[in-house]
């Protein structure tokens, strides 16, 4: 497919493709030609790109929403019902990439691993890989044997508390260290949270075990 | 003919894109309703006698199947040639149909033992639930059609939310055996909402609460300006106002010790259940009478032991309740509304437990009984007249993939909104190997043997590599309906290999085109005349395109060539009236090929305006920003 980087144009985004429907040029990034209207596939962008939002740690939730709900409003496959296949087909890879920028962007956790990874770092919360933080791995240890020894719904809401605190803090804490492009801090941050998401997860369990 | 240009998204009004009307049917395991958007009210198409219910019972005592009330009347003379509730049979094994509790008021198919969809042996034919749906569905399109007075040929047709990958599509292969196309599968308690939503513009949280014959949904979902969002589904595809019938005929067995009753029997006994207790929701009392194995049964029974018996039915849709909640991170008091839905709901004890639970009354000002229809109806109506509404659902089990030793690995978890793709990589486990076996399976539990097994797809043809070096991408893909495909490819040397895909609890493609032969209404032509309306469709949207381009860009051509294309392009509008497909694509490719150096100069035009910095993207980039507003 021809892709013309536009010259003496402001970069990212000045480029432009052949509609699949009426064959005109067509800025990538628009959602339908402006010839014959036609709904085009999702490019290649990021995900705060695609939800018309500027890149950052920091996400408004309610913009966020609105913007998601917005463009569903337009792209959901629902609204193409009486088109051509080949044009739901489109409308639905957009709703696809429309449903995971919301999920990513929508979670702080993924939202900071996804921001390390735009940024070329490989942040090691995005998969299992083995963790070098001793801090981390022994404060994880010493918060599981507690939540173990935990016997009451009481003694688990308290751990709870203090660890989903902790969450909330990382937020600030993994927000500012982006805010300073301080991306090893942010790296750490984010790890971090995911830990302390999982024992949240599993206090979650136990508690729901000593309810019943 | 003059051709119109749409707006971005906006559904056509139909002319060239006609698609006719579109029903919304409610395929319920008791009763189902067939509904449809006339001028702009949806409204339940009903008999002489204005009943809109038509039982989902099919009697197969005569050359052609009976449906509704004439099958239930069929029931004393031929008990073991009415077949009801076959709803609870969509895309089940013979394996999962033992584990249903209690009598069972069918007749399994021994050779249905040797795995895939259940059988049903129905005098002295063998039919598949879907075979049995197809019928009820074909009354209901038939009720459609006398009411409109012209064919009715695609519809919008409600699921339960909790419904697995397997029951969805056998669902789907009953609306297509009855002739039907299906627009969208929607889940019932979001169709519910959908009728709600409508006549009282609310905006907030709110929960469907569905315990119908067969299934129990319950769903949260937000409303805000037209959009239904779905932010957690939960429940039991085999739980219904069924079981209660079971616990009392069971009750009413153990009190006179009367047992081994034959299907036949079982389906008597349970009928006569299901009128005792819809007498209790109104009666303090009621009796329980049958005559079975030549016994006569007469139970009395007050409401108060009723209400012990379906008692610990209850407590599973409260805990259902809690889970939907956890999973919404929100409390009961975040809900804004309950609206209930399905007979079951009429109910004293389950109004009063979910009035409890979410401390405050539950809405019931639509009947229970259509409002599920209506929502599918209006449904069937924003898809092919565009509307303002739009529905946002989720998949309401996690769907996974078998690893080594029979643990599943999760791809898409529950609670995920549709449509959704999602990849994992893989690799293999011995040097040289060359295949793999896919195994999707459906469920929350960490063990293969505790889900539902949706199909295998063998791999084949990855280039032999030592162990671990190959990188094999399985993507799952789920559709706005809700269903799943499951695609696979060797990445480290770009082979994509080929799957086979083998259902476990549906209809093989055979199978189904057996069926399709076998079925009188429908047969290949249909299949025939279904590709031709897609070609059709095809081609007038390239006509639409083709008319935009010239429009915008006409005067880069010269008259000569412009005389050309519009020789080509008429062709393609002869073809179009037409009946042959082969003769519109050949048109098609025509014009493509007529029309290829015009495409060619409007891209070098973009490109030379480019180059004069004129910002030919703007209009667009604007467009794209628009879209959220
Ligand atoms: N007055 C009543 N009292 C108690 N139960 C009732 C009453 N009326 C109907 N029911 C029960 O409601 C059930 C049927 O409800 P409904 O028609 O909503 O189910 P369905 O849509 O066929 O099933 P599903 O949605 O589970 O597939 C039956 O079990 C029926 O006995
Ligand atoms: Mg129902
Ligand atoms: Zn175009």
């Amino acid at each position: 497919m021809a892709v013309v980087e536009k010259l003496g144009g402001d970069g990212a985004g000045a480029q432009f493709v052949p509609c699949w429907s009426c064959k005109g040029p067509v800025a990538a990034r628009a959602l339908f030609c402006h010839t014959c209207g036609a709904v085009q596939a999702p490019g290649a962008v990021d995900h705060f790109t695609r939800m018309g939002l500027a890149p950052g740690f920091d996400v408004d939730d309610a913009l966020l929403e609105k913007q998601y709900l917005g463009f569903q409003r337009v792209l959901h496959p629902d609204r193409f019902a009486a088109k051509p296949a080949r044009e739901r087909a489109i409308a639905q890879s957009q709703s696809v990439a429309l449903n995971e920028a919301y999920e990513v962007l929508g979670d702080p956790l993924k939202r900071g691993i996804y921001l390390l990874r735009l940024r070329g770092v490989n942040s090691a919360a995005a998969d299992d890989k083995t963790v070098s933080d001793p801090a981390l791995l022994m404060q994880a240890m010493e918060q599981r044997e507690a939540l173990a020894e935990a016997e009451s719904v009481d003694a688990v809401e308290n751990l709870m508390i203090a660890v989903g605190a902790q969450a909330i803090q990382l937020l600030s804490d993994i927000s500012r260290a982006f805010a300073d492009d301080d991306l090893d801090s942010a790296n750490r941050f984010v790890l971090r949270l995911k830990y302390a998401r999982k024992f949240l997860e599993e206090a979650r369990l136990k508690r729901a075990a000593l309810e019943s | 003919m003059l051709l119109q240009i749409h707006e971005p998204g906006e559904t056509p009004e139909p002319h060239a894109l006609e698609r006719g009307q579109a029903i919304g049917i409610d395929l319920g395991t008791t009763n189902s309703v067939v509904a449809m958007v006339s001028g702009s009210h949806p409204e339940v198409l009903r008999d002489a006698g204005g009943d809109g219910l038509v039982p989902s019972v099919v009697a197969y005592a005569y050359d052609e199947p009976l449906v509704g009330r004439m099958a239930l009347a069929e029931l004393a003379r031929h008990p073991d040639l009415v077949i009801s509730s076959v709803k609870r049979l969509m895309g089940r094994g013979a394996e999962d149909i033992k584990k249903l509790a209690g009598a069972l008021p069918y007749e399994i198919a021994a050779d249905a033992a040797a795995g895939g969809m259940v059988r049903l042996k129905v005098g002295d034919r063998v039919l598949s639930p879907v075979e049995i749906s197809a019928d009820i569905l074909r009354a209901l399109k038939a009720r459609a059609e006398a009411s409109l007075g012209h064919a009715v040929e695609k519809a919008v047709i409600t699921v339960p939310a909790y419904f697995d990958d397997a029951a969805r599509n056998a669902t789907k292969d009953a609306a297509r055996l009855a002739g039907l196309e299906v627009l969208r599968l929607v889940n019932e308690p979001t169709a519910a909402a959908l009728a709600y939503g409508l006549d009282s513009a609310s905006e907030g949280i709110y929960a469907v609460y569905d315990l119908g014959g067969g299934t129990f949904d319950i769903s949260l979902l937000k409303l805000q300006k037209g959009v239904f969002q779905v932010l957690a589904t939960g429940g039991d595809a085999q739980l219904g106002g069924d079981d209660f019938d079971h616990a009392l005929a069971e009750w009413a067995m153990k009190r006179t010790g009367i047992n081994g009753l034959t299907s036949g029997e079982a389906k008597i006994l349970l009928q006569a259940a299901r009128a005792a207790k819809e007498r209790l929701t109104t009666a303090p009392g009621a009796e329980l009478k049958a005559v079975v194995a030549g016994h006569e049964i007469r139970q009395s029974i007050d409401r108060g032991t009723f209400e012990i018996l379906i008692e610990p039915l209850l407590g599973r849709t409260l805990r259902a309740c809690r889970q939907v909640l956890a999973d919404a991170r929100l409390s009961a008091t975040d809900v804004k509304g309950v609206v209930l839905v399905g007979g079951s709901t009429r109910v004293p004890l389950v109004r009063a437990i979910v009035a409890d639970f979410f401390k405050q009354e539950p809405l019931a000002g639509i009947d229970p009984d259509e409002v599920v229809a209506v929502g599918a109806a209006l449904q069937a109506n924003a898809l092919t007249r565009g509307s303002d509404t739009l529905l946002l659902d989720v998949i309401p089990l996690s769907l996974g993939i078998e690893t080594m030793g029979g643990i599943v690995e999760k791809v898409i978890e529950r609670n995920t909104p549709i449509p959704v793709t999602k990849a994992q990589d893989f690799t293999t486990y011995q040097d040289g190997q060359t295949g793999m076996l896919i195994h999707a399976v459906q469920g929350e539990r960490e063990t293969v043997d505790a889900c539902r097994s949706l199909g295998r797809f063998e791999l084949t043809g990855i280039p032999p590599m030592v162990a671990g070096a190959a990188r094999i991408r399985v993507t799952y893909a789920v559709d706005a309906d809700g269903l799943l495909t499951v695609s696979a490819e060797e990445r480290t040397t770009g082979a994509k290999a080929e799957i086979a895909v083998k259902p476990s609890y549906g209809l093989s493609d055979d199978e189904m085109a057996d069926m399709l032969r076998d079925s009188l209404t429908y047969a290949r032509e249909d299949m025939e005349k279904r590709l031709l309306l897609e070609s059709r469709v095809e081609a007038e949207r390239v006509l639409l395109a083709l008319r935009a381009a010239l429009n915008a860009d006409g005067k880069l051509l010269s008259e000569a060539e412009r005389a050309e294309i519009d020789r080509v392009a008429h062709a393609v509008r002869e073809r179009i009236a037409g009946e042959d497909r082969a003769q519109i694509h050949a048109a098609m490719e025509a014009l493509d090929r007529a029309t290829h150096d015009f495409a060619q100069k409007r891209m070098d035009i973009a490109i030379q305006m480019a180059l004069k910095g004129q910002r030919l993207d703007e209009v667009e980039a604007g467009m794209a920003t628009d879209g959220a507003r």
